[in-house]
């Protein structure tokens, strides 16, 4: 789950990092205000979880209290890549004499935590990494031990950077390492960290995203931060299709559904599952010239109703007309209660399960009650002995009238 | 043989009471595995299915004649996880497989830097555990014993899979095409897991058994880059033939998007499904384009001598 830049900065605050006198608006005349306490120069930056604000017009400078007020009110209807901001944040406008990078990433493959840190700030560090990789310091830690500032210093030594800069610095990278595992970090990163011409250190941008699988040991900070547990901060707005599926998904605890058509936008309605089998069929699908209305997947023996509920919402979408039910050999699924679900979602319809269901090929578990009462609504269905890829391919001759099987990397 | 699991293979299952730990340990006991005892806090002095439930491990293992069993299979909810894990890895049981999904990945990494400090191996999470066909399991891996059987018969080539489902249909597709399956392994569908396929490889190089590998891979995390580096590096005798699933995802409209397991989110340059296939073709390694093509590109790296 991203954070806004808003509340990245609190939690670094709270982390003993320094922050700047920042103030968050919603409005323009709390804009004006938070400028006006400011009493100088500040920096109005839309609050969105997109990239690319500078460019869009989302980051805008000004002298006084009033300029502040306009800017922010301009940037509070700017949309930036369909996203509305969440407000503006209005901070003081920094004399900066060095910018500095610093973040803390997984690395999956050492299964450890990971420093970075440049003297090259500022700027996009995967192209600093690329043009100048002296200048960019990387440094595991462990999972077990506490978080040791040594090696927030090994790290920035290593671009080069000593003196009073070093042990500036050395804290701050230190406290973001710990943040990053107190918090249950994917991503803590702070570009840039500018130093002052006082020679102190200040972070002036702050981009920090949390695991999702931790939010419920993080309840209390996420509370604390006023972020309410269906803000869910997907990168795109839930379609109809999605919030119906996933309020079916919640409605019963057997087993797992899951729908998405955000980006999908053909004819070939997918019942399919589980999460592997998902992935290979939607491929399947389209390797033989077919249009996927959706992805979905299916896992964990759901109930009747639920297999039902999802069968239903998928031939309720604009331009479906059938629907292919199809997944991988299965063990802890029952064939026949998912053959129920489909043929139950379809008579709902008033439509004939027989017409309607293009292809059932789930073999596993029960598969043979379910052929028997496939069987009886003169559903085509399949065994193992068809692949995955011929299922799909029948699927998309069926719905599409012809399959066009497309070469390599399709 | 195979690795990892055979037939003097004892383990316990932790968080034996739930109720797909129940179903797991009655197929597991069918399909031949031996589980000589479960632990769940709180139901001492239960059995599920014939097989002893304690308190903690030591109880169980003092119960076992102060023999500690070789494995464990994990299936408690992921609060309590890591607590499960470690309690197996202090008292020295070497093969730990974490069924449990959704376990953030903090936890994960302290899990695995344990077990590398006792010398024990993770497999998983959010994984079936692995089968040896003909021999044992460990995990729900192919479900009830009738449906494992007619799903994995012995053969000679080993499936690392980072879809627990997918391993089933693979290894039914080699099962059918007469080629058989030596050890089939569900690593787990998570950004970290304990078990690679490069960390395994050194385990399928070593049994005989096993004359190739089949892997299944999604977008996703650099774990196909580590075998390519791996492959480069040693002189493996075993031909690895991929397949790789969620290609659709390359698609500028599914940038960001997640699908599937937690682990297949294209987060860089390196992820994506076209990367990962040029990487992987560059080292040698095939990656087929329909799971009914597997049976084929095996026996072609085989060499004539491969059976029918």
């Amino acid at each position: 789950m991203r954070f806004f830049e808003y509340e990245s900065r609190r939690l670094i605050e709270e982390a003993g990092i320094p922050v700047t006198k920042y103030g968050f608006a919603t409005t323009s005349e709390e804009a004006r205000d938070i400028a006006a306490d400011i009493a100088g120069p500040t920096v109005i930056k839309s609050q969105v979880l997109t990239g690319g604000r500078m460019k869009a017009g989302g980051v805008k400078f000004a002298d006084t209290p009033d300029e502040a007020m306009e800017h922010a009110a301009d940037i509070l209807e700017l949309e930036i890549s369909g996203h509305t901001p969440r407000g503006v944040l209005v901070d003081p406008k920094a004399e900066i004499e060095q910018e500095y990078y610093a973040s803390v990433v997984w690395d999956g493959t050492a299964r450890r935590p990971m420093m970075l840190f440049s003297d090259m700030g500022g700027i996009d560090i995967e192209e600093v990494a690329e043009t100048h990789p002296d200048h960019v310091g990387r440094q595991h830690y462990s999972n077990l031990h506490p978080v040791s500032g040594f090696l927030a210093k090994q790290c920035i030594a290593s671009t080069g950077v000593t003196g009073k800069e070093l042990t500036g610095l050395v804290p701050i990278l230190t406290s973001l390492a710990q943040l990053f595992v107190d918090r249950d970090m994917t991503l803590a990163e702070i570009n840039p960290i500018a130093r002052l011409a006082d020679g102190s250190f200040v972070a002036l941008d702050a981009h920090m995203e949390m695991e999702d699988e931790a939010k419920p040991r993080q309840k209390e900070i996420l509370t604390e931060l006023g972020i309410a547990e269906e803000d869910n901060r997907e990168g795109y707005e839930p379609s109809e299709f999605e919030l119906n599926v996933a309020a079916i998904d919640a409605a019963d605890h057997r087993g797992v559904i899951q729908g998405k058509d955000t980006g999908f936008h053909g004819n070939i309605g997918l019942v399919i599952g589980a999460g592997g089998g998902s992935l290979t069929l939607t491929d399947a699908v389209r390797s033989q010239g077919g249009h996927p209305a959706n992805y979905s997947e299916i896992g964990g023996n759901p109930s009747v109703a639920k297999a039902q509920g999802l069968a239903k919402e998928v031939l309720s979408k604009d331009g479906v007309e059938k629907i292919a039910v199809m997944m991988s050999i299965v063990s802890n699924t029952r064939v026949d209660i998912v053959a129920r679900g489909v043929i139950k979602a379809c008579l709902d319809l008033g439509k004939d399960p027989g017409e309607t269901i293009a292809i059932f090929r789930i073999p596993g578990a029960w598969e043979e009650e379910g052929f028997k009462i496939l069987d009886s609504y003169g559903i085509e269905y399949c065994d193992r002995s068809v692949s995955m890829h011929e299922a799909a391919r029948r699927a998309v001759e069926n719905i599409q009238g012809v399959a066009e099987p497309k070469a390599e990397g399709a | 043989m195979s690795i990892l699991l055979d037939e003097d293979t004892t383990f316990i299952v932790q968080g034996i009471t739930g109720r797909e730990a129940v179903s797991l340990t009655r197929e597991c006991l069918d399909y031949g595995s031996k589980i000589v005892g479960g632990v769940t806090p709180g139901r001492k002095g239960r059995e599920v299915h014939g097989v002893p439930v304690f308190d903690t491990v030591a109880q169980l293992v003092e119960h076992n004649d102060g023999v500690t069993p070789t494995g464990s299979v994990v299936t408690v909810p992921p609060a309590f996880t890591k607590d499960a894990v470690f309690e197996a890895l202090e008292h020295g049981i070497k093969t730990v497989v974490v069924v449990t999904e959704r376990i953030p990945r903090r936890d994960v990494g302290q899990m695995v830097e344990l077990a590398d400090l006792h010398g024990a191996r993770i497999i998983g999470p959010n994984c079936l555990g692995l089968i040896v066909p003909g021999v044992a399991k460990m995990g729900g891996i192919g479900g009830p014993a009738k449906n494992a059987e007619q799903a994995y018969q012995p053969g000679s080539v080993g499936v690392m899979s980072r879809s627990g489902g997918m391993t089933t249909e693979i290894s039914s597709t080699l099962t059918a095409a007469g080629l058989g399956v030596s050890t089939a392994v569900s690593i787990g569908g998570d950004a970290i897991i304990g078990s690679t396929y490069a960390e395994l490889m050194p385990y399928f190089e070593a049994d005989e058994q096993t004359e190739a590998i089949v892997i299944y891979t999604e977008p996703g995390g650099r774990m196909e880059a580590q075998l390519a580096e791996w492959v480069a590096e040693n002189d493996s005798r075993l031909p690895i033939v991929a397949f790789m699933a969620g290609r659709f995802m390359d698609d500028d409209e599914m940038q960001g998007m997640a699908f599937g397991h937690a682990g297949t989110i294209v987060e860089g340059k390196e992820d994506s499904a076209a990367e990962k296939i040029a990487r992987l073709e560059e080292a040698g390694i095939p990656v087929v384009e329909r799971i009914d093509g597997i049976p084929d590109a095996v026996k072609e790296k085989l060499g004539p001598e491969a059976p029918a």
